[in-house]
């Protein structure tokens, strides 16, 4: 009789696909996942300690660096929790340049997703076509702010300045020729048999599990759950546009993918209409520069990150630093159904499904 | 759908005295004793439909710690914050994972960082740092400088 064990494989950290240092322990029995468990802290930086030695400005660019690829996003969360903690409003004009930069920051982040999802399963060219576009989203996000990934751009209270005459053309002509790069991916990735069969019924996952597992964003939506806190809790100023919440309906690693490229599409309608209804004006409130929220005050502000509820917590005691910041990141939640949607499956399929969740260890291990 | 008001009502008819209401600009927010938890919990989620434990925390008050839980319904939307003390020296409180799984890696986490204790809890290991790290760095007497 054949002798059969059971071999542990380590995929990363060290590995193309592990998305930045993380690191799975796959059990395996021949080719067939008995689990799938995710050790985390390759990354960790004990950022939330760190908020407690900074003043509430200087913890600005730290944020930053949380969800490095939708990095606007990031620092969105971060400077509306101080606002509303410190009570501080800010001028419309800062309100819709937020917006315009952070849904194009969705944008790269779901290019970069499909992206890195369509190499790590061997099709390097969808990489290519997504890093291209993406490209154009970074170029303007170095005319805005000098910097291309982690552009802390935003402030408390506003906007460290406003845009440049050269990005609105350069937006204009994104949103225009967006249509043809989706087209593009559709033709290339999505139409593509092979890429089908690879994600079709992949790492399914139900609403319930969903839920039940604090699951959020995109991996939540293609699970058919209609969940967008743009949506279902407006922050900013998103009660004023007009744009749909893309769902899935099997939750497998193909609805995942196909959400995040519905969402795109939307996001560009977003940034349409933004441009559009952007009044001229001052984008930054004038806001004390030692800034001493009210003692014993406290917020937790979520708001939709590309990869999810990205929510904060900061409690105040009166002085010019947080008291205790928490960060509520999405990646480190919608990582803990990795074990559960690859149970059972093939080897192969953990990598489409840590592609298909989209985790960034940045924020994951904070 | 019960609205927040009727949650808030039936949680102090139910449980009286014990449970405290604080004042919150944001949150509907109630303190309750730590070893109340699963049964309030419970009736969160099986009688009044919050499904979505956002996010769950806790705050070094030096001579207590603080649990925080802020608490969703999807897809209605209610928002609830449940608070609890636990004594400094030893922090433990009853796990939340049987009622909602998302809390088991954010338990892991205030494990890790905090130095907190969550009974019932499956696999309660360090998640962030490495398991030989001694002490809970979020704690406010850890010893940042050498």
């Amino acid at each position: 009789m054949l002798q059969t064990e059971q071999l542990t494989i380590n995929i990363g950290p060290q590995h193309p696909s592990a998305h930045g240092g993380l690191h799975v322990e796959a059990v395996l029995d021949g080719e067939i996942v008995v689990d799938a468990i995710p050790h985390l802290g390759y990354v960790h930086r004990s950022v939330e300690k760190i908020a407690e030695s900074r003043t509430y400005a200087h913890y600005v660019p730290y944020t930053a660096r949380f969800d490095y690829l939708a990095t606007h996003l990031s620092v969105m969360g971060y400077v509306q929790t101080v606002e509303k903690l410190a009570g501080i409003e800010i001028p419309e004009r800062a309100e819709y340049i937020r917006v315009i930069m952070g849904e194009l920051s969705r944008i790269a982040s779901h290019q970069l997703c499909i992206g890195s999802m369509a190499i790590d399963i061997g099709a390097t060219t969808g990489l290519l076509y997504c890093m291209r576009d993406r490209e154009r989203i970074m170029d303007m996000f170095e005319m805005t702010s000098g910097q291309r990934l982690l552009a802390a751009y935003m402030r408390i209270g506003g906007i460290a300045e406003d845009l440049p005459e050269e990005f609105f053309p350069a937006v204009r002509s994104f949103l225009q020729d967006l249509p043809a790069m989706i087209k593009e991916y559709d033709g290339l990735l999505f139409g593509n048999e092979i890429l089908q069969a690879r994600l079709k019924g992949i790492g399914k996952l139900s609403a319930e599990d969903a839920i039940a597992y604090g699951v959020t964003g995109p991996n939540l939506r293609a699970c058919g759950v209609d969940y967008d806190i743009r949506k279902a809790e407006p922050y900013s100023i998103y009660d004023r546009f007009d744009f749909q919440v893309p769902v899935g309906s099997n939750g497998d690693a193909w609805d995942r993918v196909v959400v995040r490229k519905e969402e795109i599409i939307q996001s560009a309608r977003i940034i349409e209409q933004a441009l559009e209804q952007m009044p001229e004006g001052e984008v930054r409130a004038k806001v004390p520069r030692v800034l001493k929220p009210e003692k014993g005050s406290e917020v937790y502000h979520r708001i939709e990150s590309a990869k999810g509820e990205l929510g904060y917590y900061i409690v105040s005691d009166g002085g010019e630093k947080p008291y205790r910041l928490h960060v509520r990141a999405p990646s480190f939640v919608n990582l803990m159904v990795l074990p559960l949607i690859s149970k059972g499956g093939l080897i192969q399929d953990i990598i489409v499904n840590i592609a298909t969740l989209d985790p960034v260890l940045g924020e994951a291990d904070r | 759908m019960n609205t927040i008001q009727t949650v808030i009502d039936d949680i102090k008819n139910t449980w009286g005295e014990q449970v405290e209401m604080l004042e919150d600009k944001f949150f509907h927010m109630i303190k309750v004793p730590q070893q109340l938890l699963p049964e309030l919990f419970n009736k969160l989620k099986q009688v009044h439909g919050f499904n979505h434990l956002a996010n769950l925390t806790a705050v070094d008050y030096k001579d207590r710690f603080e649990l925080v839980y802020h608490i969703y319904s999807i897809p209605d939307n209610r928002k609830l914050a449940v608070k609890a003390d636990l004594d400094h020296d030893q922090p433990v409180a009853p796990s939340a994972t049987s009622i909602w799984p998302t809390a088991d890696w954010q338990e892991r986490e205030l494990f890790d960082l905090m130095g907190i204790r969550f009974d019932g809890h499956p696999n309660l290991k360090r998640i962030l740092l490495p398991d030989e790290f001694e002490g809970h760095p979020l704690r406010k007497d850890f010893q940042v400088k050498g």
